[in-house]
């Protein structure tokens, strides 16, 4: 009795089709009509002390391999659409990145690219966005949809540079900012459990408040006395003895800030937790069916607003990232818009924690790109290859990742009887 | 252990759901709570599970007071519920629902999941359940979720199982399986509260029954009293069980249909390769388990999903309309009473007038040109109200004021006061007072013999055996028979279930 329904799902050719026609624009504008000069692909840092040689190739060159070599992948998954069989993920990471390493090669034909330092800021520049995204996706996991996630991290961002500012203390910065961070979530959590609010209106007036009240703390205040109240630095970049001296990995990843280190300890913590353990199940459990849940004496009310609070400090935390882990100073709305990222890539990533962390690195390398690329070759209209990341990402979802379903009670207000 | 309820009184508002009820259940008893939808069998369980809480009385459990402040607290005592709706996490797997809520955990809180399915595995053996517990819930047949939620219920070692209206969603086949079930663990000291509205099932397992009306005990019997008399009990007068027709004079086809593939929300096919043909003067049932791919073939009959394929063909009366929109349908003849009168069926917010003439909003009796008629529209809705026996103060009353049985005769009303060729009923009297359902039957085999096609959509095995002429039994997307309405339920069921002959 227990056989599963009968499933007939069509797995189709948008797959293949859609690699074999960007391998193609590879293969042509970036290969054959490609631009001549060598290129220099540096492993490792010119300071690093282990030094390993740089790969150099000839630009058109890596365009017509990374060309075919994206025809062989549309290929494959040309076979698996015949078996009516999905394309594997690991094939559609492969080949976004060849076709990057393309894009990278064809830009800094006759110049270096140096892949620590991009890769490095990517992360560096994607950390507000992951803990942002971490935020959203533990409060929309069980069941309050958190539109308010750029204002946690403008919060967060303020506080962090005003704390540290004046008691000259990282940590306290740190600190300040999560839990002001957690305050405006438990704000957004009482809205919707107790008072049963629309959650996206909460979120919307939450983002406009904090805007505004970090606007004029900032031109009454921090302008007036910026010397005291708003010149934090950054703090220190750590360097952990022998992982940093792995080529590529070591200053990519092992030397950092704190706040780095953190994102990249608390998004497999937060994925352990919410599919592992009994915490995340019951979480899971109430996003999904609230009633369910309490019908088994699981406290939803309760279960929500923690979720949302400890949500809603790491996103100060990621805010903290902003100020005192990059920019070295608060600036006005200086959160520009990376909470609706955040948000965007907690659907993209389908409110899984890897997923949202992978997407949000997209996010940041599609920013140091269009840096870079203005740098290494002017001529090139930048806004058109910052938008090559984004265009791969609605390929990607539309394409190979499929639909997402979201939690069952997202945006429910659960009432008892 | 004794379980009993104590003057327990629960008001929302103006609406009183219980009135001082007692109730006692012993140990190892099989005791049925029968009554019509709506007479608050399932609030009184929702009190008793901690769901809501008593206005007035109390529960005891063994002669001490219990106070349960949520279901976490019955449970602790020792009460499990099954719910009409099943309490179960689609997306989650068979032991994790069982296990959710008293995880078994290993270091830092982490879910022993080899410990979760030995559970699962060893109550499933017991009783002969036949669960993997890996499978997830949403890919499993409704009676093995059920299975679930009772595995669910024991491994909190439940020592009351509050069965509620299990059987709604159950092939016959799969009702016997329940009720051996029921039998199995009332036989190892387990006691269950079975509510249901269907007495057949009533006199074939419990051991004691009470019966519920309008919130109120009316009184109790012995399993082996006449059907009849329950009847009367649960309803408050004498009904009749069966109905009374004449035979069939069947006239020409009137709808016919061929090769009909219909997807459902989730791009599956919900209905596979569908034909038949309805004459005028005949009642074709559509039989089945809900979920079957009725819903969708209604749907798309009306026009509201698109068929797949190029063979696809319905023909009405000769004339083709098997890619018209609704309009163009309603238009050609058909009358639609929907499933769900809630969402579908009404605007609940309108008036007893308005909802009459949602599907005349143009060029009808009820329109002056581009305005509303108001002066024939209160006349029409006055005559209607009193022509369909629609209890209510006046046609200008909301359509949520009303009870289900009443809504449902509005509905009705509306679709019937057309002039139509085909009249296709879907579930007409799901959660309808007996008396309606008595009413509601005439009127369509009033329909049938002034010669109109019917095709009655339902899952009540006894309105179908009641109505139809033939008997057409769906199992997934597919028409596994059409039969005479003499066949016998175990033969039908055995077509619900699959099972060809």
């Amino acid at each position: 009795m227990t056989t599963s329904k009968e499933t007939e799902v069509k797995v189709g050719y948008k797959s293949p089709i859609v690699m074999g026609s960007i391998g193609l624009l590879t293969l042509v504008f970036l290969g054959l009509l490609g631009r001549d000069g060598m290129v220099a692909f540096e492993i490792s840092r010119r300071t690093d002390s282990l030094q390993l040689p740089t790969l150099d190739i000839d630009s058109s060159l890596l365009g017509v391999l990374a060309g075919l070599a994206m025809f062989a992948l549309a290929g494959f998954s040309l076979s698996k659409a015949i078996k009516n069989l999905k394309t594997p993920i690991w094939v559609s990471i492969v080949f976004g990145l060849v076709g990057v390493t393309a894009l990278l090669g064809w830009l800094a034909a006759e110049k270096s690219v140096p892949i620590a330092f991009i890769a490095g800021t990517a992360l560096v520049l994607a950390v507000p966005i992951i803990l942002g995204a971490m935020a959203g996706i533990m409060s929309e996991r069980v069941g309050i949809t958190n539109i308010a996630i750029e204002g946690q991290l403008l919060t967060g961002a303020f506080m962090a540079a005003v704390v540290s500012s004046i008691t000259d203390n990282f940590l306290f910065g740190v600190m300040a900012a999560m839990v002001t961070s957690a305050l405006v979530s438990m704000i957004l959590a009482v809205f919707s459990i107790k008072f049963l609010a629309q959650q996206i209106i909460v979120g919307v007036v939450l983002n406009v408040l904090v805007i505004g009240v970090t606007n004029f703390l900032y031109q009454q205040w921090l302008t007036e006395d910026a010397e005291n109240v708003n010149f934090p630095g950054t703090m220190d970049i750590i360097k952990i003895p022998v992982l940093s001296d792995i080529p590529l990995l070591g200053p990519v990843f092992f030397e950092n800030r704190i706040t780095v280190f953190f994102a990249i300890l608390i998004v497999p913590t937060i994925w352990f937790v919410l599919f592992k353990t009994r915490l995340g199940l019951r979480a899971r459990a109430v996003g999904e069916h609230p009633l369910a849940a309490d019908t088994v004496g699981i406290n939803v009310g309760r279960t929500r607003f923690w979720w949302v609070t400890i949500g809603g400090s790491i996103a100060g935390l990621g805010g903290a990232a902003l100020t005192i882990g990059n920019a070295g100073a608060f600036g006005r709305e200086m959160s520009g818009g990376f909470g609706f990222i955040a948000l965007a890539v907690v659907i993209l990533g389908r409110w899984n924690p890897i997923y949202a962390s992978l997407a949000a690195l997209l996010f940041g390398f599609s920013i140091i790109l269009r840096v870079w690329a203005n740098q290494v070759s002017p001529g090139i209209p930048t806004d058109f290859i910052t938008m090559v990341p984004y265009v791969v990402t609605i390929i990607a979802v539309v394409g190979f990742v499929g639909k997402s379903r979201p939690p069952k009670a997202l945006a429910v207000p659960y009432v008892k009887g | 252990m004794k379980l009993e309820l104590l003057g327990i009184t629960k008001r929302f508002g103006a609406v009183t759901a219980n009135e001082d009820i007692d109730l006692v259940i012993e140990p190892g008893e099989i005791h049925a709570l029968l009554g019509e939808n709506g007479a608050g069998k399932s609030t009184l369980m929702n009190v008793l599970y901690g769901l809501y809480t008593a206005d007035e009385g109390h529960i005891e459990i063994d002669g001490v007071r219990q106070n349960f402040s949520g279901p976490g607290d019955a449970m602790a005592a020792g009460i499990g519920m099954v719910h009409q709706h099943f309490m179960l996490i689609p997306v989650f797997t068979v032991a994790e629902n069982v296990a959710l809520g008293h995880e078994p955990t290993k270091a830092l809180g982490v879910i022993d999941i080899a410990e979760a399915k030995k559970q699962v595995l060893e109550i499933s053996e017991r009783f002969g359940f036949n669960i993997d517990p890996d499978a997830l819930i949403e890919d499993l047949p409704v009676g093995a979720q059920q299975r679930v939620e009772i595995i669910k219920a024991l491994s909190r070692d439940a020592r009351i199982l509050v069965l509620d209206e299990p059987t709604a969603v159950l092939t016959p086949q799969e009702t016997d399986e329940l009720m051996e079930i029921m039998r199995q663990l009332a036989k190892s000291g387990t006691s269950i509260v079975f509510i249901t509205h269907k007495l057949r099932e009533v006199k074939a397992v419990a051991d004691r029954i009470t019966v519920i009306r309008l919130g109120k005990v009316v009184g109790s019997a012995k399993p082996d009293a006449e059907t009849s008399a329950l009847a009367s009990l649960m309803v408050g007068r004498e009904v009749m069980l069966t109905v009374n027709k004449k035979p069939a004079a069947m006239g020409d086809v009137v709808l016919e249909v061929e090769h009909i593939t219909v997807l459902d929300d989730r791009s599956q096919k919900a209905v596979n390769d569908v034909s038949f043909e309805v004459r005028g003067g005949e009642i074709l049932a559509l039989a089945g388990v809900q979920g079957n791919g009725q819903t969708e073939l209604a749907e798309f009959l009306l026009g509201l999903r698109k068929p797949m394929g190029s063979k696809a063909k319905v023909n009405l009366n000769g004339k083709e309309i098997t890619n018209k929109s609704v309009r163009e349908v309603l238009e050609s003849g058909v009358g639609f009473i929907p499933e769900d009168r809630q969402s579908d069926g009404l605007v609940s917010e309108f008036t007893i007038a308005e909802n009459l003439m949602l599907n005349s909003s143009y060029k009808s009796r009820f329109t002056k040109g581009l305005n509303i008629n108001f002066a024939a529209r209160k006349l029409i809705a006055k005559e209607l109200v009193e022509q369909f026996d629609v209890r209510t103060p006046s046609s200008e009353t909301v359509a949520n004021k009303l009870s289900g049985g009443n809504q449902q005769k509005v509905v009705v009303a509306r679709e019937l006061s057309r002039e139509v060729i085909l009249l296709i009923a879907s579930q007409p009297t799901r959660g309808v007072d007996v008396g309606s359902i008595e009413f509601i039957h005439e009127q369509i085999i009033a329909e049938r013999d002034a010669g109109k096609a019917v095709i009655l959509i339902s899952s009540e095995l006894d309105e179908v055996l009641a109505l139809a002429d033939r008997i057409a039994v769906m199992y997934r997307g597919k028409i596994v028979g059409i039969v005479e309405p003499n066949t016998s339920r175990e033969d039908l069921g055995k077509l619900m279930a699959g099972v060809t002959a």
